[in-house]
């Protein structure tokens, strides 16, 4: 190993920058977020000092011979900003429905908290699990241990301290304005670093890895990584107002700006939340079901088709916009012809249970599985659907796009993250099984009631909603002000509140259930099927033969 | 002839009868399924419908500008086209609303029905955000429902409202008046607007007269009956509210009282003269006028509220 010295050298570099940047910030927001940069040069130059192994707490006594301290780590962030981001999604749906719950203060008002919502769960939650589940998956694909493993280290570490000042930066009201983009141009240049030193540690894996073929589930993680760099970096061109401050305009102003925003907001799903979670489905479902995937052709030609088509189907959000009509009309031809190659993914997923259907009834893991990929079944043939422009002009700006996000949100996002943390953590610790495979099945219907309360509440709200915008009456007058409706929806909006709770609960039987697994727990109960494990196959192929 | 698509050698799942495609990856294998027939059909089918779509709508940039689509379909052209259709289906009632005076309305029942639907949409879009989605008003906002009026509610004086605003600047007929600020500008001390706060509130019968209140009555006399009147009963010329009711634009209280006398107020409403046309101005003037307090015109005091 290098020198504890030029290592230690660096972290206090890190701090003095973090120190006067603090005394030269000319707002408070930039000071408070260069501050907690110079607690983490701190923290790293202590433990770097001290010689101290932070995950040595967390590491099973028979570590397995693949680099999983990351990983353990990533479940273990996985399921504490899941939390978070849920009990923020339900807190605000409280606001919404009941705007007492503002309170009365800046720090936690809807505006601040729904940013803080989304990049928890989308980005804090799915984006540790992404990282995780990569990192497990691209070296048992490959057979081979992480190629720069300090590197891994500073892009978990590093996203982690994005996570921290992009949330404590939206309480602050620090933000770009953009959706699912807000994190201001310092926090942009923090990501673009460690996503930079993310695509290194993956390539450099696939490159040394002991397989002749790279696994699909590589494709899509491998597709994932480079287009959001490509998206990040485009969305991010601003200029700050000051180096020392928390402002900056974007390069790209008026509906130029827009474009590049849902171009951007658009493949954020498509990349991060589709393809992405794609991946984690191509390991994980066939692990868990003990079949082969269903098709290698469909694979790649969905995987193809997927890819090119995604990525211009952005102006579906700038229907009936100052967006010049041709680009209106290929972002909705684009995305009608990106419900086949959606699908493509489903159909892999589910018929790979062919000759394994039975245990939808035994093994409540791979049920969660099969729930997630009916709900990517619906929400990618929803989507193709609502960029439709005649059905787009009864959706857009409704609750409707809202339900829709969240049946692709928390039914596949969600469900797959839950299912592939339960594969993972007893393998990951060396349990012989999970605490408790019954509390799965809780956890799994919590969550699906919570789904069904939230999207149909959603669904029944948009849809009202845009009915009562273009309700005419009898004399030909708009009947509805825009009051009624917020009024209408009420008891929705309340019903939506439920469902988070329901999901959350879900969640937190889950939290339970993983945290007495780590710790080595194991509930007397009438067992349950799942897939086996065989700690002996679970190595790195060595020597590395094709590398 | 026959083509046989399997390899010498290739292991066939049991399960499914399909062939493997050989490779394996931690214990995870691949078949060597064709694509579903559904699929790639439907596949095809929305990449059709894509290019027929292509061809009929605006879709392919060009340097200056895109290709117009064989529809000629635009989505300003579209949009000017239900404003011309509805614009057409009203036309017939807006130009007898446009020929009749604002008075006149009532002799016509369906005219006047028709004039208040289409001011009460007008209202909805325009009016609400102050006055409430019922026209109840909120604090600082009048409420439109009752017969207590500022600046007078005739049909014409309504009207007159909408058309030039309430103090807005730029306008030179808005209606316009500034109460002082007496406690603010040293007009009256802070003593003295106690006393006439006292006094206030016993005209409008909140609480029983006494020694604060009796000296509230001179300064009353000396500083407010110009505008409010001698008993408080207001004056519409100016725009000064009566204090001898119960109703309160900024609130009765005491507290509410004092910041009015000591900082006093002047609400703003917007001219609509310049932003709505005159056949909806006259529109909304009918409507909020039916909403319960509308007066009849002052040539005619003896006919009560118009309804």
């Amino acid at each position: 190993m290098d020198s504890v010295l030029p290592r230690s050298g660096l972290w206090l570099g890190a701090l003095f920058f973090t120190v006067i940047a603090t005394a030269l910030a000319v707002d408070t927001g930039f000071a408070v977020h260069m501050m907690i940069c110079g607690v983490a040069a701190l923290i790293g130059l202590v433990v770097t000092v001290r010689g101290w192994d932070p995950v040595a707490a967390i590491r099973p006594v028979d570590s397995g011979r693949y680099d999983d301290d990351l990983i353990r780590l990533g479940v273990i962030a996985t399921v504490f900003w899941g939390m978070a981001g849920f009990l923020a999604g339900v807190y605000i749906a409280l606001e919404m429905a009941f705007p007492q719950f503002n309170l009365g203060l800046q720090w936690i008002n809807f505006g601040r908290l729904r940013p803080l919502h989304t990049s928890a769960v989308i980005f804090a939650f799915g984006g540790n699990a992404l990282i995780a589940t990569s990192f497990y998956v691209v070296q048992r694909t490959c057979r081979t241990r992480l190629a720069l493993p300090g590197l891994a280290k500073f892009v978990f570490w590093g996203y982690q301290l994005f996570i921290v000042l992009a949330a404590t930066g939206y309480l602050m009201g620090i933000t770009q304005g953009k959706e699912y983009a807000e994190p201001e141009w310092y926090v942009d240049l923090w990501l673009t670093v460690v996503w930079v030193a993310y695509l290194a540690v993956f390539v450099a894996t696939l490159l040394k890895r002991s397989e002749p073929h790279i696994y699909v589930a590589n494709w899509f993680y491998l597709a994932f990584i480079i287009t959001v760099a490509m998206l990040h970096l485009v969305n991010n061109i601003n200029v700050p107002v000051s180096f020392f401050g928390s402002h900056s305009y974007p390069l790209f102003g008026g509906v130029q700006g827009a474009l590049v925003q849902w171009w951007y907001g658009h493949n954020a799903v498509g990349f991060f939340l589709t393809a992405g979670f794609l991946a984690m489905m191509y390991y994980f479902v066939p692990k868990q079901a003990e079949r082969p995937v269903y098709s290698y052709r469909l694979s790649i030609i969905h995987f193809w088709a997927l890819i090119f088509l995604y990525i211009w189907a952005g102006p579906h959000h700038l229907h009936y916009t100052a967006l010049p009509d041709w680009a209106q009309t290929l972002g909705m031809v684009f995305s009608v012809m990106l419900w086949m190659p959606s699908w493509g993914g489903m159909i892999n997923g589910l018929m790979t249970l062919n000759g394994a259907w039975d245990k939808i009834r035994t093994d409540p893991i791979l049920r969660m599985m099969v729930l997630a990929l009916a709900f990517y079944g619906m929400s990618t043939f929803e989507g193709p659907m609502m960029s439709i422009k005649s059905v787009n002009s009864l959706s857009h700006y409704t609750d409707w796009t809202i339900g829709h996000v969240h049946s692709g949100a928390l039914g596949w996002n969600g469900m797959i993250t839950f299912s592939c943390l339960y594969y993972m953590t007893p393998r990951l610790w060396g349990r012989t099984r999970l605490y408790s495979l019954r509390m799965v099945n809780w956890h799994f219907w919590l969550a699906t009631l919570g789904i069904v309360f939230y999207t149909a509440a959603m669904w029944v709200a948009g849809i009202t909603q845009g009915l009562m915008w273009r309700e005419y009456g009898a004399d030909g007058y708009l009947v509805n002000s825009f009051a009624d409706t917020v009024a209408a929806l009420h008891p929705m909006y309340a019903l939506r509140v439920l469902g988070g709770l329901l999901y959350l609960s879900g969640a937190t039987v889950m939290t339970i259930n993983i945290t007495r697994t780590i710790l080595g727990h194991l509930r007397p109960e009438t067992p349950l099927h799942s897939a086996a494990f065989d700690p002996a196959r679970d190595v790195p192929l060595t020597p590395a033969i094709y590398a | 002839m026959t083509h046989d698509k399997t390899h010498v050698g290739k292991v066939i799942d049991q399960a499914t009868g399909t062939a493997k495609v050989g490779h394996e990856w931690d214990g995870i294998e691949e078949l060597d399924t064709p694509l579903p027939r559904w699929w790639l059909w439907t596949f095809y089918a929305t990449i059709a419908f894509a290019l027929v779509y292509v061809v009929l709508y605006p879709a392919i940039p060009m340097f200056h500008s895109a290709s117009t689509g064989t529809l000629g379909w635009t989505s300003r052209g579209a949009l000017a086209g239900d404003l011309d259709h509805e614009k057409a289906e009203h036309q017939a009632v807006r130009n007898a609303i446009a020929a009749t005076p604002i008075e006149a309305l009532a002799a016509n029942p369906a005219l006047q029905r028709a004039a208040i639907e289409g001011g009460h949409a007008a209202f909805k879009v325009n009016c609400v955000q102050c006055h409430g989605s019922g026209a109840a008003g909120a604090k600082g906002y009048p409420n439109l429902n009752d017969d207590d009026w500022l600046w007078g509610g005739d049909l014409s004086a309504i009207q007159q409202t909408l058309v030039n605003g309430i103090r807005y600047p730029g306008n030179d007929a808005t209606r316009a008046s500034q109460m002082p600020s007496f406690g603010r500008d040293g007009i009256l001390t802070a003593p003295q607007v106690q006393d006439v706060v006292r006094f206030v509130r016993v005209i409008s019968k909140q609480e029983p007269a006494g020694a604060a209140s009796a000296r509230g009555a001179v300064l009353f006399a000396n500083n407010c009956a110009v505008c409010h009147g001698a008993g408080g009963e207001g004056n519409r010329s100016v725009g000064a509210p009566k204090l001898t009711d119960r109703i309160w634009l900024y609130g009765g209280d005491r507290a509410a009282l004092t910041e009015t006398v000591t900082y006093a107020h002047g609400g703003v409403m917007p001219a609509w003269g310049g932003r709505l046309d005159p056949v909806t101005i006259k529109m909304l003037a009918v409507y909020v006028h039916s909403l319960g307090g509308g007066e009849a015109a002052p040539a005619a005091p003896a006919s009560g509220a118009a309804q």
